[in-house]
C-alpha cells in the first residue's frame, strides 16, 4: 500500500495528493507519470508527476475529479493507501539549453508544468509561465511558478485574473516577451495543448506537447493510448507522452478521449448513490 | 488379483466433463470441469507404461509421464503430485493450456490407434488435486546468501524464481503489473484458466519464500544496472507483448482493439463485472475478430459471452489455423462464426470516430510455397463491406520493448527480442539471463517455463562457482 500523505480539494474539481511512493520520488523526472489503483479491482489511471521530494520519498499528484475513480479517491483520507502507484512511466521531458522556453499551463497541467519549468531554468534557460483558466479562482501555485520562472504571465477567461482573454492571445503574448522563444511547453487538457499548437505553428515555434490518451497498463502492451503522430502511430505511454504539437493528429485524438465518457458516468452514479447513504 | 493377466488394451479415452456449450457462452465459468478422482484413475489405468516412452522427450520440461501416471492409476496422488511437481512447478496451469496434442499426447503410441493417454487432463487432476490439499509445511535449503532478481512474473519469471528458491537462493521478482501471472492473468480467459489456479500456483511461490513486487517497472522504476549492484543475478523473462495491428487505415477508430487490451479490460481489469468493477468493457452488438490463433478463439469466445455476434475473418481456410483444434472445436460450439479467405482491408468509422464495419477482400490459396503452406492471394474485384461495431486485432505480439529500450548494452535480436543462449539463457550482458516470449517472441507456456528451468540450472552453477567466467 502507498500511504496517502495528503489529499485535499486544491481549486474546485482539482484535487492535490501527496503520496508515498519512495522509489518513484528517487527516480521520476519532469514530464513523467504514475499509474494509480483506488481500490482492488479498481480501474488503472495515468496522472502526471507534479512534484515530488525524494528525500522524504514523497510524489504530488495534482488529479481532476472527473469519473468514477478520482471521485473515490478524493474522498480518501490522509493515512489510507492506494494499492497501485507505478512508475515513474513515459518519458522524461527534453530538458536542453534551448535559450528562452515558454511553458503554458492549464487544469491539472499548472502543476505538471512546475518540474518541467524548474528543470528547464535550473540549467540556464529563461523561463515564461503562462498559466490559463477560466476564471482566476480555478488558479492554484502561483508563487511555486514564480520561483521556478523568470515571468509569470496569468490569462483568465473572465478576466479576474492577470490578462483577459485565453490561449488563443498567445502570439500577442509571445511578441511582448523580450526574447522570441525557441520552444514552447504545453501541458493541460487537449484542448488547451491543440490551441497553443496551433497558435504557434505559423510563428513556426517548435512545441511540445504532453497528450493524455486513454491508458491501461502503461507499459506498451495494450495499445489503448495510441496517437497518430507525424501519420505514424505512436503508443503515447511508451513514445511520448510529449510529441511535436504541430504534428498530433488532435481531432482523432479527441475522438479517442471521448470513448468511454458514456460507461464512465455508470459506476460513478451508483458509487454517488452509496456514498449518500 | 487380476494383477498377471495380459493387459487389454483400451481406447476409450475418458472425456473429461464440459459445460454445455449454450450454459458456457454465457458465463465466464471454467468450460472443462476436470476429471474425477475415479475417472483420472480409470483413464491412467489405459496407460501401457511403455519402457521407453515417446511422450518424455516431447515434453519440453521432461515430465516422468508415465511415473506420474502409474501413481494416478494406484491412487497414490500425493507419490504423483512429488514426481510431477519435480519437473513442471505449474502442472494444474499446464494441463489446461499446453498444446498437449502436438507435445506429450501427439508422440504417445496410442495416437495411432484413437487412443492417446490423456496426459494433460491428467496433469491437471493432480495439480488441482494437490492444491486442494491441506497446505504441508515446506522444508525449506539453508539460505546461500545469494540473491537473484527476476524480471516479469509470467511463467517463464515464476518457473525460475520457484527452482531458485527451493535451492536456498534469494528471489525477488519484480512486475510491471499489479498482479502476478503475465499472459496467464491478463490474457488467458477465465472459462479456459481459471484466475484462481494461478493464484494457487502463485501463492505456494510466496509460500516457498519467494518475494514478490508488483507495480514495479524495471527499467523505469529501476534499471537493471541499479539491481545488478544488490543482486548476485538477474533473470528478464518480460514477455512478449507489444502488440501488432494489421496494417489498414482506419485502426485508430473507437472500437478497434488490440488483443491484449480486449482481453486485459475482461480478464486483468475484470471488465465482464462492469459496472460492479468500473474498467469499462463496450457492449457491442457484432465483433470481428482478426486473425486464427489461440488469441483470436480467446478473443472470440469472450465476446460471445459478453453477448456479442462473433466472427472471425481468417486469411486462410480452416485447415490453415494455427489454434488448437480443441479451442476451435470449442468456439464452433459456442456459436462463434468463422468467415476464412477473408482479409480486411480498411475499416470503416461513422462521425462520432466509431468503427462500424470492415471492407474485406475475398482469397484464395495459391500453390504451396518451399514451406508447404499455400499462401493466400486475393481475389481480384471481390471486396465487400461487413458491418462490425467492433474490430480486434490478433495477429501477433512482439517482445516487450522497455528492457531493450533502457538497458543499452544488451544485445537485441531482429526482431526486439533479447538474445539469449538457448542452452543457458545467458545473455550477452553479464550476471544477465533471459527466457521464455521476450528471447523467442510469443511461443506458449510450457515453452517459457522450460527456458526458465534452463536459466535457473545456469544461474544455480555461476552462483555455487562465483570465479566461473561470463
Ligand atoms: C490470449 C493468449 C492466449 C494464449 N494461450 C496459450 C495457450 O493456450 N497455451 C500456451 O501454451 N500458450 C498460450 N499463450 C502464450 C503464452 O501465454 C506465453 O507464451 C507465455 O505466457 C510466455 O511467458 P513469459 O513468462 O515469457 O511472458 P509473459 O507471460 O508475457 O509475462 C511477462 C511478464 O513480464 C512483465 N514485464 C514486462 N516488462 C517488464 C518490466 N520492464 N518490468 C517488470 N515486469 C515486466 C509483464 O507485465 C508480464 O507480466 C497465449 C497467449 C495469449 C496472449
Ligand atoms: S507439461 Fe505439457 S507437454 Fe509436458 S507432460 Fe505436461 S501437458 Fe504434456
Ligand atoms: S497504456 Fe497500454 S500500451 Fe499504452
Amino acid at each position: 500500500m502507498f500511504k496517502l500523505i495528503e489529499n485535499r480539494p486544491l481549486v474546485p474539481n482539482l484535487h492535490m495528493l501527496r503520496v508515498e511512493a519512495p522509489e518513484v520520488a528517487r527516480s521520476v523526472q519532469p514530464g513523467q507519470f504514475v499509474i494509480v489503483r483506488v481500490e482492488e479491482d479498481g480501474e488503472r489511471i495515468p496522472l502526471s508527476v507534479a512534484d515530488w521530494d525524494s528525500e522524504q520519498g514523497t510524489i504530488t499528484l495534482i488529479y481532476m475529479t472527473i469519473g468514477a475513480t478520482t471521485h473515490r479517491l478524493s474522498r480518501l483520507p490522509a493515512g489510507d493507501g492506494l494499492p497501485t502507484v507505478a512508475g515513474p512511466l513515459g518519458n522524461a521531458m527534453e530538458i536542453d539549453h534551448f535559450g528562452s522556453v515558454v511553458c503554458v499551463g492549464g487544469c491539472y497541467g499548472i502543476g505538471s508544468i512546475y518540474p518541467i519549468a524548474r528543470a528547464l531554468r535550473e540549467i540556464g534557460n529563461t523561463v515564461t509561465i503562462i498559466i490559463e483558466a477560466r476564471s482566476s479562482y480555478l488558479l492554484y501555485w502561483q508563487e511555486k511558478l514564480k520561483q521556478v520562472s523568470d515571468r509569470l504571465i496569468v490569462i483568465t477567461r473572465d478576466g479576474s485574473g492577470g490578462l483577459k482573454g485565453h490561449i488563443d492571445n498567445l502570439p500577442a503574448i509571445i511578441e511582448r516577451l523580450p526574447q522570441r522563444p525557441q520552444r514552447v511547453i504545453a501541458n493541460g487538457c487537449n484542448f488547451l495543448m491543440m490551441r497553443a499548437s496551433e497558435q504557434t505553428r505559423p510563428l513556426a515555434i517548435p512545441t511540445i506537447v504532453s497528450l493524455n490518451t486513454l491508458m491501461i497498463d502503461g507499459t506498451g502492451m495494450c495499445g489503448v493510448c495510441r496517437v497518430t503522430v507525424d501519420d505514424t502511430v505512436k503508443f503515447a505511454c511508451v513514445d511520448g507522452p510529449h510529441f511535436d504539437g504541430h504534428k498530433v493528429d488532435w481531432a482523432e485524438l479527441n475522438k479517442r478521449r471521448q470513448a468511454y465518457l458514456r460507461e464512465e458516468t455508470i459506476p460513478l452514479r451508483s458509487s454517488a448513490g452509496t456514498a449518500e447513504q | 488379483m487380476a494383477e498377471t493377466a495380459p493387459k487389454k488394451l483400451d481406447l476409450q479415452r475418458r472425456p473429461m466433463p464440459k459445460q454445455e456449450p449454450e450454459v458456457r457462452s454465457q458465463n465466464f465459468d471454467e468450460v472443462a470441469l476436470g476429471y474425477t478422482p475415479e475417472l483420472a484413475m480409470e483413464e491412467a489405468r489405459r496407460c501401457l507404461m511403455c519402457k521407453r516412452p515417446q511422450c518424455v522427450p516431447h515434453c519440453p520440461v521432461e515430465v516422468d509421464i508415465p511415473g506420474f501416471i502409474h501413481c494416478i492409476a494406484e491412487g497414490d496422488f500425493s507419490g504423483g503430485v512429488r514426481i510431477l511437481k519435480g519437473k513442471n512447478a505449474l502442472p494444474s496451469i499446464c494441463g489446461r493450456v499446453c498444446p498437449q496434442e502436438e507435445q506429450c499426447e501427439g508422440s504417445c503410441v496410442l495416437a495411432k490407434r484413437g487412443g492417446t493417454i490423456a496426459i494433460g487432463r491428467l496433469e491437471r487432476f493432480l495439480g488441482d488435486w494437490a492444491s486442494a490439499q491441506e497446505q504441508q509445511s515446506i522444508d525449506l535449503p539453508t539460505p546461500t546468501g545469494k540473491r537473484v532478481a527476476v524480471i516479469g512474473g509470467g511463467p517463464a519469471g515464476l518457473t525460475v524464481a520457484a527452482d531458485l528458491v527451493q535451492l536456498g537462493h534469494e528471489v525477488v521478482i519484480y512486475e510491471a503489473l499489479h498482479k502476478m501471472g503475465g499472459v496467464l492473468v491478463y490474457g488467458i480467459p477465465e472459462f479456459r484458466l481459471p484466475k484462481k489456479t494461478v493464484e494457487t500456483e502463485v501463492d505456494y511461490l510466496r509460500r516457498l519464500g519467494v518475494e514478490m513486487k508488483p507495480d514495479y517497472i524495471v527499467g523505469k522504476t529501476r534499471t537493471i544496472d541499479s539491481l545488478l549492484e544488490e543482486f548476485d543475478a538477474v533473470f528478464v523473462g518480460a514477455g512478449a507483448g507489444l502488440p501488432w495491428f494489421s496494417e489498414m487505415p482506419g485502426n485508430n477508430l473507437n472500437g478497434v482493439y488490440s488483443a491484449n487490451e480486449y482481453l486485459t479490460r475482461i480478464n486483468l481489469m475484470k471488465g465482464f463485472s462492469f459496472p460492479k468493477t468500473i474498467t469499462p468493457v463496450r457492449e457491442h452488438q457484432r465483433v470481428a475478430v482478426i486473425g486464427g490463433g489461440n488469441v483470436a478463439m480467446d478473443c472470440a469466445r469472450s465476446a460471445l459471452r459478453l453477448g456479442a455476434r462473433s466472427t472471425i475473418l481468417y486469411r486462410r481456410s480452416r485447415d490453415e489455423l494455427p489454434a488448437r483444434l480443441e479451442e476451435v472445436e470449442n468456439a464452433e460450439e459456442e456459436g462463434v462464426e468463422f468467415s476464412f479467405l477473408t482479409l480486411p482491408t480498411r475499416c470503416v468509422g461513422d462521425d462520432n470516430g466509431w468503427v462500424k464495419g470492415l471492407e474485406c477482400i475475398r482469397m484464395e490459396l495459391g500453390e504451396p510455397d518451399a514451406s508447404g503452406r499455400r499462401s493466400p492471394m486475393p481475389v481480384e474485384g471481390s471486396e465487400y463491406f461487413l458491418p462490425f461495431d467492433a474490430v480486434i486485432h490478433a495477429i501477433g505480439n512482439s517482445p516487450n520493448p522497455l528492457i531493450p529500450a533502457t538497458t543499452p548494452d544488451i544485445e537485441i535480436g531482429r526482431k526486439g527480442n533479447i538474445v539469449a543462449d538457448e542452452a543457458t539463457g545467458k545473455t550477452s550482458k553479464p550476471r544477465v539471463w533471459a527466457g521464455g516470449d521476450v528471447v523467442t517472441g510469443a511461443a506458449t507456456v510450457i515453452l517459457a517455463m522450460g527456458a526458465g528451468r534452463k536459466a535457473a540450472r545456469s544461474i544455480h552453477e555461476y552462483l555455487s562457482n562465483p570465479g566461473s567466467e561470463w
